[in-house]
């Protein structure tokens, strides 16, 4: 995809996280959004050996979504890339509905590991790449994970693990949008220097602007180039990006949107699209 | 079918490295993982054996915990081997959002339960893990009695597709289970001695010393059945409540807290089914404290001595 395709992409994914949100009433529309362009990158771009009509494929590139909560992301993204009716979005968190609150990789086709307690995540990608380095195989391994969420200590075991067992075929993802539910990261307990302490753990680190799809490109290369340690991309981003009036707030975190700011949120959204050329 | 307690005495823990070590040819899947305790947990008699597919994760149990959910969602078989106390305890989490709730084929081997840990004392003494491990959905929970039963519950858990808490400990206890007919299956009961006054339904390294007290109170005049129920869950209901219906009377005995564990899985059948006159032996709500095994045994009425004149005082 070029660029422009996949601002077009991102731009319904981010139709359809607020879509699915506002049906439910309730959840995480905020960190969604701000990962938005990362999942459109990774789902349409970078994942080798996906495919939608066989989940399970055995040597699939694998994602595991450690800061659950942005689930709605993640099933948006799916539901694009052709795993599920994007219709479905809007049973989000309702009973009987395969779209859990928080991933569940037995009832959603395309959700690699059910995930949702911080901090939990990134040891079971770990796992994963550590299973393609014992086997031999060359499918690479990707993880999500909220700034807020890095304060989790597991996920400095697991980022120490990676790093002395040089699981090169694994890339973290820290969304850095510089907030959380009680604030901002750097005043609730400040996780900075993000890169510097991942470097200490023997990672690779990259630093980007998350909504730029040639920063995402070239990061990606740079992982895919280090053949000695993970990598992991710090990328800088706008927490509620693409809805105006979410963009920045930590009250966006976890809120729905009701049905007037949700007519709202879809016309700026519609908007962006008519601009890109969609 | 009479049931003799060997001389030979072997650690459970012990068991359960020597059964790795032994199926690890068998089974190329498999994998085990330790947290600096390979010595301790005696995986690594597999390390030896097997050291490509050994897994230090260093002193990061949660981490070693969501590595092996990792594992197994790609058809590995992984062991993760700790102390009760770190495996079932600091990990209870873990267990339940990383393996439980995905029902990934993890199984966790915790060493060094209950009391009989002896001089490390109370933090590293773990009597609630068996508690934990119950509540969680599609968990299934194995106390092997003896070395025999041990190997026989590691084999049975590799064959078992799906989450497995099996708990070994660190003293040795007799082996027994060598007598005809035996055969481990996840979720039944044996029937050690047949008996008409009480039933003694034990696991872990009670049952020895249930055989060895039931032998007294035979002695005595009261006529015991001895149950070893290896398997906590799912639970063998129906042996609970053919025993509770022949004999009237059910003594539970577990190196563990009396709540949640085996009395605790046995007084819910019962309640629910056939309410029945009930004693649960076990650690009465509260810590262990610092001494060697068998001291501490005997301290907790644990021995066959104190289960002796326990049943024997509540049986009057």
């Amino acid at each position: 995809m070029n660029n422009n395709e996949l601002k077009l992409t991102a731009a319904n994914i981010r139709k359809g996280i607020v879509t699915a949100v506002h049906s439910a009433k309730s959840g995480h529309p905020g960190g969604s959004l701000s990962a938005a362009d990362m999942y459109t990158f990774l789902y349409f771009e970078q994942m080798k050996n996906i495919d939608p009509s066989n989940p399970q494929k055995e040597d699939r590139d694998r994602f595991v979504l450690s800061k659950g909560h942005t689930a709605p992301g993640l099933y948006s993204t799916l539901a694009h890339r052709g795993y599920f009716p994007v219709e479905e979005l809007t049973t989000l968190r309702k009973l009987g509905s395969r779209l859990q609150g928080h991933p569940c990789m037995n009832e959603t086709p395309g959700v690699d590991m059910s995930s949702g307690s911080l901090g939990q995540g990134l040891s079971v990608a770990v796992g994963m790449a550590l299973s393609a380095k014992l086997s031999n195989k060359d499918y690479r391994v990707y993880s999500l994970l909220g700034d807020g969420e890095i304060q989790e200590g597991q996920i400095w075991e697991a980022a120490m693990f990676a790093g002395a067992n040089k699981l090169s075929n694994l890339t973290v993802i820290v969304d850095n949008n510089g907030l959380q539910i009680d604030g901002r990261v750097a005043d609730v307990c400040s996780v900075y220097p993000i890169a510097d302490k991942f470097q200490a753990f023997n990672f690779n680190t990259v630093e980007i602007d998350g909504h730029d799809f040639d920063q995402i490109r070239a990061a990606f290369k740079a992982a895919e180039a280090e053949t000695e340690k993970p990598t992991a991309i710090i990328m800088k981003t706008l927490k509620g990006k693409g809805v105006s009036f979410m963009e920045d707030q930590a009250g966006w975190h976890g809120k729905a949107p009701n049905d007037e700011e949700f007519e709202q949120a879809i016309k700026e959204l519609d908007a962006a699209i008519a601009e890109i050329g969609g | 079918m009479e049931i003799k307690l060997s001389d030979k005495k072997i650690a459970t823990r012990e068991s359960y490295g020597n059964a790795l070590a032994e199926l690890g040819a068998q089974y190329p899947d498999l994998l085990v993982l330790d947290a600096d305790l390979a010595g301790a947990t005696k995986t690594s008699t597999f390390k030896k054996a097997f050291p490509d597919r050994h897994i230090d994760c260093g002193i990061a149990e949660a981490n070693m915990t969501g590595i092996a959910a990792g594992l197994a969602t790609t058809g590995k078989i992984p062991f993760i081997s700790s102390f009760a106390m770190f495996a079932a305890g600091r990990n209870f989490e873990q267990v339940r959002n990383s393996i439980g709730y995905p029902h990934l084929n993890v199984k966790i081997g915790a060493t060094h339960a209950g009391i009989t840990v002896g001089e490390d004392g109370a933090t590293h003494q773990c009597l609630e893990d068996l508690a934990l491990m119950r509540t969680i959905p599609g968990m299934t929970v194995i106390v092997p009695s003896d070395d025999i039963e041990a190997k026989a519950a590691v084999k049975a858990a590799l064959d078992y597709e799906g989450p497995v808490y099996l708990r070994f400990g660190r003293a040795a206890v007799p082996v027994f289970n060598d007598y005809e007919g035996y055969k481990f299956e996840i979720g039944k009961a044996q029937v050690l001695k047949e008996g008409t006054d009480v039933s003694l339904i034990a696991n872990g390294v009670l049952v020895a010393e249930a055989l060895i007290a039931a032998e007294k109170l035979e002695a005595d005049g009261i006529s015991c059945e001895v149950i070893n129920m290896a398997t906590i869950k799912p639970l063998d209901a129906e042996a609970v409540i053919k025993t509770a219906s022949k004999t009237k009377k059910v003594v539970t005995l577990e190196e563990h807290s009396i709540i949640g564990g085996l009395g605790g899985a046995v007084a819910e059948v019962l309640a629910e089914n056939c309410p029945t006159k009930m004693k649960r032996i076990g650690i009465n709500d509260q810590f262990g404290q610092s001494a060697d095994a068998k001291t501490l045994m005997k301290h907790y009425k644990l021995d066959s001595e104190g289960i002796y004149s326990t049943i024997k005082e509540w049986m009057s």
